[in-house]
């Protein structure tokens, strides 16, 4: 099908994409990259009376290096993250993740911002930002405020992000050197939406385990932290038997959705099978 | 509602200077067809997931069908249209038809132009690499073992080509 018809405004800084958001109100839909906003509209699932595009809004598009944490434009295409040595280097699990993300050629076009305050359930970016304990930043009409992952993400496509503002910039904290990960994903073909997915992200202490992070895509109505499974892990170690129990108290917490690619028990089996796999290749990094 | 105005989109196609004028929610695959009547572009699913309508956007592959053509105003479009040169096939459109890479042929430009884009990135793939990367767009006639193998022979030629 094709989108109902809308008025295009495509602004030059984040100011004026404001002050069209504010003059819009509720009809307005701020577009990113477009890979999920377009089908919607293409299907009619969205029909938004008015479009701000924030393609035009080169400030948006940047990895940057802080010490302690890689700040990523809103408007960074996941193509240039997948490529980016700074993410390489210091922010490996979201190289790892981002392949994940659709197909390259969507890629090139979809953003970490978009894809972020899109919240999908199924999506791998948001994972990633609950996995290594991000933040974004969002700007409105009284400036700009720091949402931390945990407050973000509230259901199925809805976030924290108030309408009269704008997810400008995604803080990914560096990985400590030595930090194990593993992306785990099961899905029907290579690039689709994840039936479930587990990240896992844990430091070593020699037989021990420092710190451990466990998020989930695909599983629940939003990505969400397996804090109690992490838990297990920091008290009890990585040997066979603490990350078998990881994985039962993952499997325990979640509350899965059940649609027509999985019932809720097969994703909860799902959660606890891709958790085990994960923290064991996580540990043996 | 008020009908939404048209506006002017100009942008290279090509390498050749073009412009239409479209509504904005004129998608680019359709404004490529049916302003520029360049119907090597073929549109499928129309929400991203059966790649047929790939092109190259300022040289890199992405979903003419999930793009507006308003968005596309002073870009760099390369179609299936643009990728041989004068009457020589390209290496990959040799390759698909040494090969016997197409059946039906609907998902052949899609197919080409990110094959196109993933051998720049990756020129020395293996068989599971064009695998994966093929899984971008969908054919549903030859179970794709043709398609593989004529994006392993392009590989090969267009690493030829370069040494």
């Amino acid at each position: 099908m094709k989108p109902a018809s809308f008025a295009y405004h495509a602004p030059s800084t984040v100011d004026e994409a404001l002050a069209l958001l504010l003059a819009n109100g509720p009809d307005s839909r701020v577009l990113a990259g477009g890979q999920s906003l377009i089908p919607m509209m293409n299907f009619r699932l969205a029909a938004p009376p008015v479009i701000i595009d924030l393609n035009r809004i080169p400030d948006l598009a940047y990895i940057r290096d802080q010490g302690d944490a890689v700040c990523i434009g809103a408007m960074t295409r996941q193509r240039a993250i997948e490529f980016s040595a700074i993410v390489a280097d210091k922010l490996p699990v979201l190289r790892a993740a981002i392949k994940l993300v659709g197909h390259l050629p969507t890629r090139s076009r979809g953003t970490i911002g978009g894809s972020i305050a899109h919240a999908d359930p199924a999506a791998e970016l948001p994972m990633v930002l609950q996995a290594l304990d991000g933040a974004v930043v969002v700007r409105g009409p009284k400036g700009e405020r720091s949402i931390a992952a945990s407050e973000l993400f509230k259901d199925a496509m809805t976030t924290s992000i108030a309408p009269d503002e704008i997810l400008v910039e995604v803080r990914l904290p560096v990985m400590p050197a030595g930090a194990g990960f593993a992306v785990e994903e099961f899905a029907r073909r290579h690039g689709d939406f994840a039936i479930a997915a587990v990240t896992v992200v844990i430091l070593r202490d020699g037989e021990g385990c420092a710190s451990a992070r466990i998020a989930t895509a695909g599983i629940s109505s939003r990505s969400e932290r397996l804090r109690a499974a992490e838990q297990v892990l920091e008290r009890h170690g990585l040997g066979e038997g603490a990350i078998a129990r990881a994985a039962e108290a993952a499997a325990a917490m979640v509350e899965p959705l059940s649609d027509r690619q999985a019932s809720a028990a097969y994703r909860r089996q799902l959660t606890q099978v891709l958790t085990e796999r994960a923290v064991r290749r996580a540990a043996a990094a | 509602m008020s009908m939404t105005r048209t506006t002017d989109v100009r942008l290279t196609v090509n390498g050749k200077a073009c412009e239409g004028r479209c509504e904005p929610r004129t998608l680019l695959a359709d404004f490529l067809r049916d302003n520029l009547s360049l119907t090597g572009t073929h549109v499928g699913c129309e929400h991203g997931a059966c790649g047929a309508c790939t092109i190259l956007y300022n040289g890199e592959a992405a979903r003419s069908c999930i793009m507006f053509a308003v968005q596309a105003d002073g870009a760099d479009i390369v179609t299936v249209e643009g990728i041989a040169e004068g009457s020589a096939l390209h290496p990959l459109q040799a390759a698909f038809h040494e090969h016997h890479g197409l059946q039906c042929g609907f998902c052949t430009p899609g197919m080409l132009i990110t094959a196109l884009d993933f051998l720049r990135v990756n020129p020395s793939p293996t068989v599971s690499e064009v695998r994966e990367a093929l899984s971008a767009v969908l054919c549903r006639c030859t179970g794709y073992q043709n398609i593989v193998k004529a994006v392993m022979a392009a590989a090969e030629a267009m690493r030829r080509e370069q040494a």
